[in-house]
């Protein structure tokens, strides 16, 4: 497999771009792995890479039901941040944070990994405060974190309305400025090929129907293309754990919830950053190609559906034109939904089961896009040790019996409030 | 939009409800007296169906009543909607009541 470089871009230029080869291979499943990863997103992927480089486990399989990329991977609104209040969280987000800043070059794959900065803004000195506290928190976890007043913000983003007669008057923000965005796409495609290279086999159109075991552990997993044995099986597949897990008899503190997103028509560079209005909820960016990209809340209500109604819709664009007036021009191009693992904490679940050899990666609420790097690095310890990653401790399952959950907001046990 | 027949205001858009989570997630009827795994059971853990899935919402922007909703989660189709009751004969006139509406 070759590298990508300036000089092949240039050869292959030379030639027409006619020599390029498939990124990766397209493999039969074999009867037998030491590990099967369920599900080809960005973390299932990510989680085999590793897998791979870090601790040379590569007899191992990705079974993916649809193609590469094609569930939450490929429709979230592509944020990267590291700002966490909680220990549990911060430390684990952090990892990934650094993990994107060398990403492109470890994967020798243009993720487009964009430091614009996140901010996050308050609309009360009340609100000011408790960022304050967080920005604090990251500050003593080694993450970077500004406290802008309302002119610093004005000066960050000159395009939206800063003046005092807003409908929520701002009055400052939480700016990370490392976090950003990057292309979601293209993590997929080149924790994939990277993957493949190290000999990992990656199955697509293969849809894993049931899950067998004995009293000692898991023995394998029926696909729509066969049995295939092994002996340590890892769950990627978010937003439908709870129908996996069944296969194995384990419930889940899990609803699957779904989340709408949205792009506007594309025009010329306006949003240089990432911004976030969590006091109505919308989060917009601008994509390379010009088009607003942005969210608000999930609907509320369980869902498998891939699409939500017109109400949150109407929600975000009405928060997105009362920031920038000037958008209210604009036309939405279209929109989409995806399915999350709301998990009654708010935070995600990698680790163990009850199940030996079954293991867990999901429960991402909203975030799971800019975990994907530090997700996968630590499940695929998992997966190779059998124990968690000292990042991954507090992301532990049994926390819900424990009592240790990882509450963010203070919402208390309702996933549909996270 | 879901579509939810209220039995008491008639047919009403979604967003004049608030949804109330897993309506067959059961409390115990004596919290002092299950041990800790039945209680995270309750608090914690869900069956999270893919189809037909037994839910509560509350009429908030109308007769303000909680009502046990079926509805198919894969196509967003309100199966049945009731006015919560513990009382079983009650669930059965509020049934009669839905029809009515239609």
């Amino acid at each position: 497999m070759s590298k990508y470089s300036l000089t092949s871009l240039i050869r292959h230029g030379l030639t027409g771009h006619r020599g390029w080869k498939p990124a990766w291979r397209h493999p039969e499943p074999k009867a037998e792995y030491d590990a099967v990863i369920v599900g080809g997103g960005g973390h299932g992927l990510a989680t085999a890479y590793y897998l791979a480089k870090n601790h040379g486990t590569t007899n191992i399989a990705v079974l993916e039901k649809g193609w590469l990329g094609g569930g939450n991977t490929g429709r979230n609104t592509t944020i990267v941040r590291s700002n966490y209040l909680l220990d549990g969280n911060a430390k684990f987000y952090e990892h990934g944070m650094k993990l994107w800043e060398g990403l492109s070059q470890d994967l020798n794959y243009n993720v487009m990994f964009s430091q614009r900065g996140v901010l996050n803004l308050a609309h009360s000195k009340g609100q000011l405060e408790t960022f304050r506290r967080r920005g604090n928190a990251m500050r003593l976890n080694g993450i970077d974190a500004e406290i802008l007043n309302r002119d610093d913000v004005a000066k960050f983003v000159p395009a939206m309305d800063t003046s005092p007669n807003t409908r929520f008057p701002i009055e400052g923000g939480l700016l990370q400025p490392r976090g950003g965005s990057a292309r979601h796409d293209a993590v997929a495609w080149g924790y994939a090929r990277s993957a493949d290279q190290r000999g990992v086999d990656i199955i697509q159109n293969c849809e894993v129907t049931g899950i067998r075991r004995d009293q000692n552990g898991v023995l394998g997993v029926e696909t729509s293309r066969g049995y295939i044995a092994t002996k340590k099986i890892g769950l990627a597949v978010a937003g439908h754990s709870s129908q996996l897990a069944a296969m194995a008899d384990v419930r889940l503190p899990i609803e699957s919830h779904v989340l709408q997103a949205m792009v506007s028509e594309p025009v010329k560079p306006v949003l240089d950053t990432v911004v976030t209005f969590g006091a109505a909820h919308l989060y917009v960016s601008q994509s390379d190609k010009g088009e607003l990209v942005m969210g608000g809340d999930i609907d509320g209500y369980n869902s498998f559906a891939q699409r939500g109604s017109l109400a949150v819709i109407e929600h975000v664009t009405t928060c997105l034109v009362a920031l920038f007036p000037q958008f209210s021009r604009l036309r939405i191009l279209r929109t989409w939904g995806g399915i999350m693992d709301m998990t009654t904490d708010g935070s995600p679940i990698i680790g163990t089961t009850p199940v030996p050899g079954l293991f867990l990666n999901g429960g991402w609420c909203y975030g799971g896009f800019k975990a994907t790097p530090a997700s996968g690095w630590v499940f695929a310890h998992t997966l190779a040790t059998g124990q968690p990653h000292a990042l991954n401790a507090e992301l532990s399952l049994d926390r819900f019996h424990t009592g240790r959950v990882l509450d963010e907001k203070g919402a208390g046990p309702y996933p549909w409030l996270h | 939009m879901i579509l939810i027949t209220c039995p008491h205001c008639g047919p009403r858009q979604e967003s004049e409800f608030t949804y109330g989570g897993d309506g067959a997630n059961a409390r115990p009827a004596a919290p002092e007296d299950v041990d800790d795994a039945a209680w995270i059971d309750y608090l914690h853990l869900r069956d999270n169906h893919k189809g037909p899935h037994d839910e509560l919402w509350q009429h908030v922007q109308g007769c303000r009543r909680w009502l046990q909703v079926r509805r198919d989660v894969v196509t967003h189709q309100v199966i049945s909607c009731h006015v919560l009751s513990a009382d079983i004969a009650d669930l059965a006139d509020s049934a009669d009541m839905v029809e009515g509406e239609r």
